[in-house]
């Protein structure tokens, strides 16, 4: 598999190590009332998609950038990749 | 019909004429007492076990595809029971039990071969472990033997033993673990329950549950609805599909496991052997060709093939190990999806949703585990207890902090 890099191009899917789904991004609140159950479903449970599934590579062979790559489960085709930094802050933008 | 050896001289005799189909191929009925989804080992033993030991009846295991189209048929076909831990050894002992009465309970030859299976040491570090883990099997009523350099050269005098990086320094056997037939084990099932009286019902997917008020009434399919007291789910890999139907969220990501088969040589590996510095496992089937895998891809995948890193990573394990394997052709490689969990042991439990039962997870070792999964998943769903080895594999471990997790890796599956 390749994945195209915002900054450097394709690269081979062996350069990154890889996390799984993009939503690991959004902790929960620590504060929140029900934050137990909450933080129990953020570490252990999936949606675990069959088809399109947004999900965290890092470039650890690379930049060590961290990636929200888009791909297919099903073909393994890869529709997209962003930096997870990028994402992050259009997420930070859009819940203000 | 029953097989014997008379049987087989007999119509070796008369030109193979008097063989029957093995099993039924019914019409669904529009209810049954307890429907099974997923006709592949696991769901196949639970139906054998449900009409044979536990004498339930009214009894349909609905299957999407072909009978055993799924994981049985693309596994490497090892049994063991050499687990550490103890929510997990009495279980997987208990399935070595079974294997070894498997045979004579279903009539079928599923090619059970205790042929043992040897994990390599490399380090002393890795001696302690193994040798606390072969206490841990004796604990559990399981066999294990701790070879030492020498015992084991006399065994598999054509390993590697000097390599510079991964010397071995022994290694630990359990002499009553081996292989089986995978088909074969699928095909004794079905048969097995199809006499007592189960329907199998192929090419029927399963596409909706019908819940109302918690409790489910039956499952919608490909052939119509099929009403149901209790449903239970065997479908290892496509477990977060078909649960999610249920608005059921799983401790699971589905991962592509891969395996390969060389061309068939004269026999050469007397066991299972498994490299204890990379992740590579091999044995020899009875055809003649080396089976052996490593590890998964690694990320999120439901295509039953993988990628070439991982072939080269396999391959170059099998390399460092066992040079004399570089000479054989590779004849064919296959992926299977896993249903990865979150401490890499498996589910068998009841649901939120009252008469849904839960059974998968099974991550890359459920074959071994096939007649021990049948018959606790069998007993939970006949009595509504979990079977005494499996009271460990709850659904609400992982929020009771009551994890199984042999690697200690965490909720990172691909590290499993």
């Amino acid at each position: 598999m390749l994945i195209p890099h915002p900054l450097l191009g394709l690269r081979d899917a062996q350069e990154f190590t890889y996390l799984g789904d993009a939503n690991l991004m959004n902790r929960p609140d620590p504060n929140a009332p029900n934050a137990e159950a909450m933080f129990c479903d953020y570490v252990f449970l999936r949606d675990n998609p069959a088809g399109v599934h947004r999900e965290l590579w890092y470039h650890e062979q690379g930049d060590r950038s961290w990636l929200v790559v888009t791909r297919n489960t099903v073909t393994h085709e890869i529709l997209g990749a962003e930096l997870a930094s990028d994402v992050a802050l259009a997420h930070r933008e859009g819940s203000k | 019909m029953k097989f014997s050896g008379f049987k087989v001289i007999k119509e070796a005799l008369t030109g193979h004429k008097g063989w029957t189909p093995l099993w039924r191929d019914p019409e669904p009925q529009s209810a049954y007492d307890i429907i099974i989804v997923g006709g592949g080992g696991h769901g196949l033993a639970t139906a054998f076990y449900l009409a044979k030991t536990f004498g339930q009846a009214r009894i349909a295991v609905l299957e999407k595809g072909w009978l055993g189209s799924g994981n049985i048929g693309r596994n490497t076909t090892i049994i063991r029971s050499n687990y550490l831990l103890p929510g997990n050894e009495p279980f997987y002992e208990f399935s070595m039990k079974l294997w070894e009465k498997l045979e004579q309970e279903t009539n079928f030859n599923s090619m059970v071969s205790q042929r043992g299976i040897i994990n390599l040491i490399h380090t002393d570090a890795q001696r302690d472990a193994y040798r606390r883990r072969g206490n841990a099997m004796r604990f559990a009523g399981a066999d294990s033997v701790l070879l030492s350099r020498e015992e084991l050269r006399e065994k598999v005098p054509f390993l590697n033993y000097d390599n510079a990086r991964f010397p071995i320094k022994g290694g630990l056997m359990q002499p009553r673990a081996g292989t089986a037939r995978h088909d074969g084990v699928a095909w004794g099932y079905a048969r097995g329950a199809d006499m007592r009286g189960v329907d199998i019902i192929q090419n029927c997917e399963v596409t909706g549950f019908k819940i109302e008020a918690g409790k489910v009434l039956g499952v919608e399919t490909s052939r119509g609805f099929i009403g149901a007291k209790k449903v239970g789910v065997a479908v290892a890999g496509s477990s977060s599909r078909v649960m999610s139907m249920a608005g059921m969220r799983l401790p699971i990501e589905s991962h592509v496991l891969q395996a390969f088969v060389s061309e068939g040589l004269k026999p050469t590996i007397p066991g299972v052997i498994t490299f204890g510095a990379g992740h590579f496992y091999i044995s020899q089937s009875d055809k003649g060709g080396l089976v052996f895998g490593g590890d998964i891809d690694g990320y999120n995948s439901y295509a039953q093939r993988g990628n070439l890193p991982v072939i080269e990573d396999v391959l170059e394990g099998g390399m460092a190990l066992m040079p004399m394997i570089g000479r054989a052709r590779l004849l064919r490689g296959w992926g299977g999806v896993m249903d990865m969990s979150m401490d890499g042991s498996p589910i068998i439990d009841r649901t939120g949703i009252e008469g849904l039962y839960f059974n998968g997870g099974w991550c890359y070792g459920g074959f071994k585990a096939t007649p021990a999964s049948g018959y606790a998943f069998a007993h939970l769903l006949a009595t509504d207890r979990p079977h005494d080895t499996a009271r460990a594999y709850r659904l609400d471990r992982f929020a009771k902090g009551y994890v199984i997790d042999e690697r200690g890796a965490g909720a990172q599956p691909n590290l499993h």
